[in-house]
């Protein structure tokens, strides 16, 4: 018979989210670019537990196509594949390269067929969403029928504009995608939260890009953020299996804090042992 | 002559897509093709007869964020 106290921590599950269509039962969604090798990286997106995997639509190569190939090494029986539009600089380009996305996840009989990571850039730089583009891009997909996810910029106003558009999910960048800066602006992130969650808390906000460490994906999830998606941090880390290991930890880490209510910060110290009964003498007069 | 993935082709009257995509050992199973700015699905690539002057795209899925 399951103790009191094994029946409270089964409570405790940081629980599955819902996206669109789809329930995530971890609150990670990683990348598969940029790794050293494909082996590396099916092991790390098996280390970090993902369920969803990001993925970016190229042209075949029409040479040497017989040649290794993305999903030879994600089982797409196993995954739920998140088809990107990166690389799009205009709405229009995002809309095909969605529909493309969409007409290659159909092929394989994958459920991610009618979602899409909307990725609209303003500016090669940065890689700054341009927000007039992905507006008008979201507005199409969605009466194409698509659930989008919406890369965004972390500023409220065009996070509630694309939710008002029918975006299925909002993602808000903590800092320029591959920086690993972090979360630059958790104000801005309580804001949209406010916002985009007021009389519809389940609706999903992601922190989509900026990540550098686990860290900051814990902070993303205790400012109360739905899942963190990021690549590079993994791909990229000096030892991409333990950085996996570690996101994935810090993802459940986060999430658990903010459900647990973080105590305020205050300028003073509160003892955690009593002050009565102290075999001590004070050197200071009470107060001081 | 047929434009793929901004490569021009040489093709043969009649080609089906089916036929273009087995010449160039392409795994139909993991790409989408859009011929003239208009996807063509799957299970019609053996009944559209490519002409001369087409644009296509084959894409498939690479490692992204």
């Amino acid at each position: 018979m399951a103790t009191e106290l094994e029946s409270k921590q089964k409570t405790l599950d940081a629980g599955v989210f819902q996206v669109g269509p789809f329930e995530l039962s971890s609150r990670l969604i990683v990348g598969s670019g940029r790794y050293e090798n494909a082996t590396v990286m099916k092991e790390c997106l098996e280390i970090s537990g993902a369920q969803c995997i990001t993925v970016a639509v190229r042209r075949e190569r029409l040479h040497d196509a017989a040649g290794e190939n993305l999903l030879d090494f994600i089982d797409s029986e196993k995954y739920l594949l998140l088809p990107n539009t990166a690389g799009c600089y205009s709405a229009e380009d995002a809309v095909r390269v969605a529909r493309m996305g969409r007409e290659i996840l159909r092929a394989l009989g994958n459920p991610g067929a009618d979602w899409v990571k909307l990725e609209c850039l303003g500016d090669s730089k940065t890689l700054l969403p341009d927000p007039v583009a992905t507006l008008q891009a979201t507005e199409q997909l969605v009466s194409d029928g698509f659930h989008v996810l919406c890369y965004t910029s972390d500023d409220p106003v065009t996070a509630r504009r694309l939710k008002a558009a029918g975006a299925a999910a909002v993602m808000p960048a903590g800092s320029p995608i591959g920086s690993g800066q972090g979360i630059l602006n958790p104000n801005n992130l309580r804001i949209i939260l406010e916002y985009l969650k007021d009389e519809d808390p389940a609706y999903p906000v992601i922190v989509d890009a900026g990540v550098g460490t686990a860290s900051d994906v814990a902070q993303a999830m205790e400012l109360g953020v739905d899942g963190v998606l990021l690549n590079t941090a993994i791909a990229h880390a000096r030892d991409p299996h333990r950085m996996a290991e570690a996101m994935k930890l810090a993802t459940h880490a986060g999430r658990q804090a903010f459900l647990a209510g973080r105590i305020p910060k205050r300028l003073y110290a509160t003892a955690s042992s009593p002050e009565e009964g102290v075999v001590a003498t004070h050197p200071y007069p009470r107060g001081n | 002559m047929v434009h793929v993935n901004g490569e021009a082709m040489e093709l043969s009257a009649g080609v089906t897509l089916c036929q273009l995509l087995r010449q160039l050992e392409i795994t139909t199973r993991h790409v989408a093709v859009e011929l003239n700015l208009e996807i063509v699905p799957f299970e019609r690539h053996s009944e559209c007869i490519l002409a001369d002057g087409d644009k296509l795209e084959v894409v498939t899925l690479v490692g992204g964020g």
